[in-house]
């Protein structure tokens, strides 16, 4: 393994090289290079390219490999991470943007380009996505140790790794296309990675589908913004928009289909159905990919092409309500309803993941660009971090069930311990890394005069203390209601747990308020914002959050509720049963529009094939043949035919009847010649005479 | 008309030749009427050609030379034919050879 | 010119004809020199190809190259004239790779009657056909290349083909024998009128119908044209034929046989009758966004597995269909690429239905029972893949003739209507949706799952060397033609410039 090891980091090395050697085509000498005010950007490619290499390493060497293939999707993301961070202290210290082209391609008159291009923005989704991928790799060693098709699984973490890197690093629309698209499918094969159950499988599809119908849309967003500007280059289309180049109409309308895309990925109202289902698969998969990365591309693209958003929908302070923010905004409360009522605690991060990228939608629709990039870099942190934990649990107790769960805090304090750090992160506990990226955004929602988007995301505040309060409660505390003897995980497990905790106590302190921090180091088109101390925004999220988390303890942990509400209060009753339904939506689509279209649309499609189409084919045949045939035949047996019937019949009469002159006895022949010559002979004298 | 003589044997040979063709049941009594009859034919080609005083009388001494030399080999088939029917039917009665009808 | 280089093109597109010759001259018993011998042929074919593609002038795509053009029969003033463009290039090595393949793949899949020395000697009398049509640049020869495909796949279809081969394989003929008749007519028609049988001399010089004229003898192309793609509503030969047909006969149907309709249009209908394209471009439009909405609804219907993707083939050449129809360079350069992609993707399905049916000995989706992932591990990860690069998966080659075939329908060209032509593209991108839907629908049904009682028990193997050695060229290049489509567009485009320029786009 060490030689493994050592050769791995070999490679790797000499790759860097490679890239030293490329840099050096630009006219510089390596080491000047390496040394350069943004010299690691320069190794950016290396960070995308590393999983694809590890990826086919394991793919086709996995199984005779050391680690039984884990040992390249560890190596090249470990690589990866450190490169990342390095550029991330590069941009953080203020290094410019690098902008690497690579072949361009002409479609019948339209240049397309492909390229990186390492900015800020860029870089922290790196150091983001390298970070969390890492420790996902690490931590499945231990959690995917006894599981069925190990390597394929690390085959498959890496393959997501590098699409999403190749995503986030595009600097032009149809190469992140491909990027997006790429995550999708590594999405439906580790959702559907357990494929012998059915309903793993089905969840895996689902989760496909579902984006892609958003991805359409995002695809006719590329083509209006394509034709519109006459590139698929980001940064082309974005100053076009920024400069009034692009009509408005069009940009509307783009913006408006990009964001499709957007609801499909991110998983927002309506086309958020996927992402819960999507918990079939193993959990660290959850934590990487519905959690961190793959759902926050959404999130990406909208921050990322901002100036056409900013200027479609008028984005700023005192700006019309748009699409965007109304779609953030009900995703936000209606997925954190729905976590109330999970038994699954997978389930329950699901619908938390979903409501807080409904936060994060909703900060871009108020025009809170820093304040949902840095959600979304806290959210990553802390979601992982309760994603990980739960499969810790999972991994002890042998079940997602919170019901089979209970008192797990003295058999696994590391877990947690994390757990809860996590948990307070997200509910919004002061000094952690959720209070500030979320006290951003309603400090922005309040004083962009988005009062709706304010008092919703209080109330989402409110109600995330309350269901993580719950989740806590029924799985650290109480009575063990399950089987067996749970023990705390492996130490491959709880050192990801406690690196996160870490992380999600401290990375709230970049965006310090007053500090130039965050908001300076990562900033759109060079917009730098400064965290202001807003004392309503605090307080009233402050409040919020501890309402919500002396709501949860009151009902689950002093258990001081009246007993028996839901069965006795109407109302309770009725809102339960729509939320234990999932607003009926999941029966809408697969009732409404999938069934229908998989059985019935597609019998009928079918049957007008067989029968009408094909019948008129056949049946043009047929009569063809039969019509045709028929009057052939007709015309044939009684006009040419019947011509040469007529005269063979008179020929076989004729014939019948002289047949009786011929004997077949010579001397009668003769006597009949005599005869006859005699009759000519004496009919020639007569006429001579 | 020594011409007229001449072609009545000439008729008279043709006419009992044709008699013994059509009444004789016997084969080769038909063959020998045939006979008669080509004789027949030759006294009339040879009395027709001096008739026309026909210089070196060739054409038609060429003719009768040939109708000889046809007949004789004429008579050799059909006394060959004969023998096939009588080998066959144990007889060489005409009349009994009626196979070629149809 | 070299003396080489005046008759590599004669050569790629007539040694597979000598091949039939030769095959037909070895003794009946003696199999493995007829197998042999078709290899030969092929791949010397295939050389010729690869010499052709290493000598093309890429800088030049849209000039004609390696003419040949020589009096034929003179009689009617029809020429001896083949040439390659960058339009023809690339279906033409497509059809001299897939049949040196399939005459691989063949060595050991014989269906019954089995008869290797008569099945290869018609494959190659295929080929000749196939490739024929790609460069033949006069009407007659054109026609006589095209009617040459007919026979040898009839007989493949009708001795070789499943249990209701003889329906199938008259349904075949009879109907593409109907659409070539309407477009000998057509050819006539521009005889008659232009004088000159040269498709080079009527692009340029346009025989000049009236309008109504145009109009219709557009019709008979389209008819002859459409028949072959096959256009929805022309398209129910298709399924019966491919479920009928023998593996490689399938493969060859798909791969090239299809392509021939669409390459007519974009040779011969476009830049004949670029007015009457103009005014029919709507209804072609309409046609193949229905088709493909229709084609996919179908398969979801679908209870073989072989019949599914014949479907998914009609939805397929909707899309290519879509980007002529737009008279957009971009959309015929989608076109193309459509075309090889198509040929790669599903040829390589067709092969692999073949060799599940083979192992399992039914295609019924349901019997199959899945668990293929864990019967036949590496057959069943190519299933997955190829389904995958078929849906339209970024980075194989499916997409990039979707997107471009989708973004043209955005912007068609100048006097077509804008909305219309987004409604389509409206439309084929709900297709989309249920290309990804059926396929991944087939899979699992096919692939995921546990193993069925039935198979348990059963021995089968796992993809064999001469699968190998078909399949591994067409998965590579799947894959680079998706990772690097410039290796594609870089030949087409400078040739669909000269097509597209009479329409302003």
């Amino acid at each position: 393994m060490v030689g493994a090891l050592a050769s791995s980091v070999s490679v790797a090395s000499s790759a860097l090289l490679g890239a030293a050697e490329a840099a050096a085509e630009h006219g510089e000498h390596a080491a000047a290079v390496l040394n350069g005010p943004n010299s690691t950007l320069k190794l950016g490619w290396l960070v995308v390219a590393l999983p694809f290499v590890g990826w086919l390493l394991t793919l086709f060497f996995g199984k005779r490999s050391p680690m039984r293939g884990a040992i390249y999707g560890v190596t090249a993301l470990g690589a990866g991470l450190l490169i990342s961070i390095a550029m991330f202290f590069q941009v953080a210290g203020g290094a410019a943007p690098y902008h690497q082209k690579f072949y361009t391609f002409d479609i019948g008159g339209y240049e397309v380009s492909t390229g990186f291009s390492f900015d800020s923005f860029t870089v922290m989704m790196f150091a983001v996505v390298t970070l969390i991928s890492f420790l996902v790799h690490i931590y499945s060693l231990a959690y995917m140790k006894d599981e069925v098709r190990f390597t394929f699984f690390y085959a498959t973490l890496s393959l997501f790794t590098g699409s999403m890197l190749l995503m986030v690093a595009s600097d032009n629309l149809l190469q992140m296309f491909v990027g997006w698209e790429l995550v999708g499918v590594c999405s439906y094969l580790l959702i559907g990675h357990y494929w012998e159950e059915k309903p793993n499988s089905s969840a895996a599809i689902k989760a496909f589908i579902t984006t892609r119908i958003g991805d359409v849309g995002m695809m006719f967003g590329i083509f209006v913004l394509f034709f519109a500007a006459g590139t698929f280059d980001i940064g082309g289309i974005n100053g076009l928009a920024a400069s009034g180049g692009i009509k408005h109409g069009i940009l509307l309308a783009g913006a408006t289909l990009l964001f499709i895309g957007v609801i499909g990925k991110s998983a927002q109202f309506p086309l958020h159905v996927w992402l819960p289902d999507a918990m079939a698969g193993p959990t660290p998969v959850s934590a990487l990919i519905h959690a961190a990365t793959m759902v926050v591309a959404g999130i990406y693209l909208v921050a990322r092409n901002f100036d056409v958003f900013r200027t479609a929908f008028a984005l700023g302070p005192g700006g019309p309500a748009n699409v965007v923010m109304i779609i953030g905004t009900i995703t936000m409360l209606i997925a954190a309803l729905l976590a109330m009522v999970q038994d699954d605690i997978k389930k329950v991060l699901a619908y938390s993941t979903v409501s807080q990228l409904g936060y994060m939608v909703a900060a871009l629709g108020v025009g809170a660009w820093t304040a949902a990039v840095f959600h979304l870099f806290t959210h990553a942190m802390f979601k992982a971090l309760l994603f990980l934990g739960s499969g810790s649990v999972i991994h002890a107790v042998h079940s997602n069930n919170m019901s089979d769960m209970g008192g797990l805090r003295k058999e696994m304090p590391v877990t947690f311990w994390t757990f809860l750090i996590g948990s307070a992160a997200l509910a919004g506990v002061p000094g952690l890394a959720g209070f500030f990226s979320k006290d951003e955004i309603l400090h922005f929602a309040f004083h962009n005069h988005y009062y709706a988007v304010f008092g919703v995301g209080l109330l989402t505040a409110a109600l995330t203390a309350l269901y993580m309060t719950r989740c806590v409660s029924l799985t650290f505390f109480g009575e063990f209601r399950g089987h067996g003897h749970p023990h705390e995980s492996p130490r491959l497990m709880t050192v990801p747990l406690v690196v996160l905790a870490v992380l999600s106590v401290t990375v709230g302190s970049l965006n310090f308020w007053g500090m130039k921090g965050f908001g300076v180091w990562i900033a759109y088109a060079g917009e730098q914002h400064v965290a202001e101390f807003d004392v309503v925004a605090m307080l009233a999220g402050t409040a919020a959050g501890a309402i919500g988390i002396l709501l949860g303890l009151w009902i689950y942990y002093w258990k001081k509720a009246p007993q028996g509400l839901l069965d006795r209060v109407a109302p309770f009753r009725w809102a339960h049963t729509l939320l234990m339904n999932k607003y009926y939506l999941d029966d809408l689509y697969i009732k409404g529009i999938v069934r229908p279209v998989q059985y019935s649309l597609s019998k009928v499609a079918y049957w007008i094939n067989q029968k009408i189409i094909d019948g008129v084919v056949n049946g043009v045949g047929v009569m063809t043949r039969k019509a045709l045939a028929e009057a052939t035949y007709w015309l044939d047996q009684t006009v040419v035919d019947g011509f040469v019937n007529d005269v063979a019949n008179e020929a076989g009469e004729a014939g019948g009847a002289l047949r009786r002159i011929q004997t077949g006895k010579a001397q009668q022949y003769v006597a009949v010649a005599v005869v006859a010559t005699a009759v000519l002979v004496i009919a020639v004298v007569w006429a001579v005479r | 008309m020594r011409l007229m003589s001449i072609l009545m044997l000439s008729a008279a040979l043709f006419s009992i030749g044709i008699y013994g063709v059509l009444v004789r049941r016997n084969a080769v009594l038909v063959l020998m009427s045939i006979e008669l009859m080509l004789n027949a034919v030759n006294i009339n080609l040879i009395g027709f050609g001096t008739w026309l005083r026909d210089t070196a009388f060739v054409n038609a001494q060429a003719f009768v030379l040939f109708v000889i030399a046809i007949a004789a080999a004429e008579v050799g088939i059909g006394i060959a034919i004969v023998l096939a029917i009588y080998r066959n039917k144990a007889s060489i009665a005409v009349d009994e050879v009626d196979s070629m009808k149809w | 010119m070299s003396a080489i280089e005046t008759w590599a093109l004669t050569l790629a597109v007539f040694l597979p004809a000598a091949g039939t010759l030769a095959i037909l001259l070895v003794p009946k018993k003696q199999e493995s020199a007829a197998k042999v011998t078709a290899l030969i042929a092929t791949g010397l074919a295939l050389l010729a190809g690869i010499f052709i593609a290493l000598r093309f002038d890429y800088s030049n795509s849209s000039s004609l190259q390696f003419e040949t053009n020589v009096p034929w029969i003179s009689a009617i003033g029809a020429r001896y004239h083949i040439a390659l463009d960058g339009i023809s290039l690339p279906l033409v090595l497509l059809s001299l790779l897939v049949t040196f393949l399939c005459v691989i793949y063949s060595w050991k899949h014989f269906p019954e009657p089995h008869n290797p020395r008569v099945f290869l000697a018609l494959v190659l009398l295929l080929e000749t056909g196939m490739t024929g049509t790609f460069v033949a640049f006069d009407l007659i020869l054109f026609f006589v290349f095209w009617e040459l495909v007919l026979l040898p796949m009839y007989f493949l279809i009708g001795v070789w083909g499943g249990p209701n081969r003889e329906y199938a394989a008259i349904k075949f003929f009879l109907y593409t024998l109907f659409g070539s008749a309407f477009m000998l007519i057509a050819f006539l028609a521009m005889y008659w009128k232009a004088g000159t049988f040269d498709i080079v001399e009527l692009s340029l010089n346009n025989p000049g119908f009236a309008k109504s004229t145009a109009l219709l003898v557009f019709g008979g192309l389209f008819l002859g044209f459409a028949i072959k793609v096959p256009m929805f509503p022309f398209h129910t030969w298709l399924p019966d034929a491919h479920t009928e047909a023998p593996t490689v006969g399938s493969v060859l149907l798909a791969a090239v046989l299809l392509k021939m309709g669409t390459y007519g249009f974009v040779r011969i209908a476009l830049p004949v009758l670029p007015e009457a394209a103009r005014s029919w471009a709507p209804w072609i439009g309409l046609l193949a966004v229905i088709g493909i909405i229709y084609a996919s609804l179908c398969c979801f219907a679908q209870k073989d597995l072989k019949r599914l993707i014949a479907f998914s083939s009609v939805g397929h050449m909707g899309f290519v269909m879509l980007g002529i129809a737009t008279l957009t360079p971009v959309g015929i350069n989608a076109a193309i690429f459509g075309m090889v992609a198509h040929g790669l993707i599903t040829g390589m399905l067709f092969f692999l239905t073949g060799s599940i049916h083979e192992r399992y000995h039914t295609r019924e989706i349901a019997e199959l029972g899945g668990g293929m992932l864990k019967k036949l591990p590496i057959l069943a990860s190519l299933l997955a893949f190829i389904s995958f690069a078929s849906l339209g998966l970024p980075a194989l080659a499916g997409f990039p003739g979707e997107f471009m075939s989708m973004l043209s329908a955005y912007n068609p060209a100048p006097g077509l209507s804008t909305g219309t032509f987004r409604t389509f593209m409206v439309v084929a991108g709900v297709g989309t949706v249920l290309v990804a839907g059926y396929f991944l629908w087939m899979l699992q049904r096919v692939n995921l799952g546990t193993v069925p009682e039935r198979w348990e028990s059963t021995e089968m193997h796992d993809v064999n060397g001469y699968e190998y050695a078909a399949w591994i060229p067409l998965i590579l290049l799947t894959f680079i033609c998706g990772v690097y489509p410039q290796i594609i567009l870089g030949v087409t485009d400078g040739a669909v410039r000269g097509v597209t320029a009479a329409f302003g786009g």
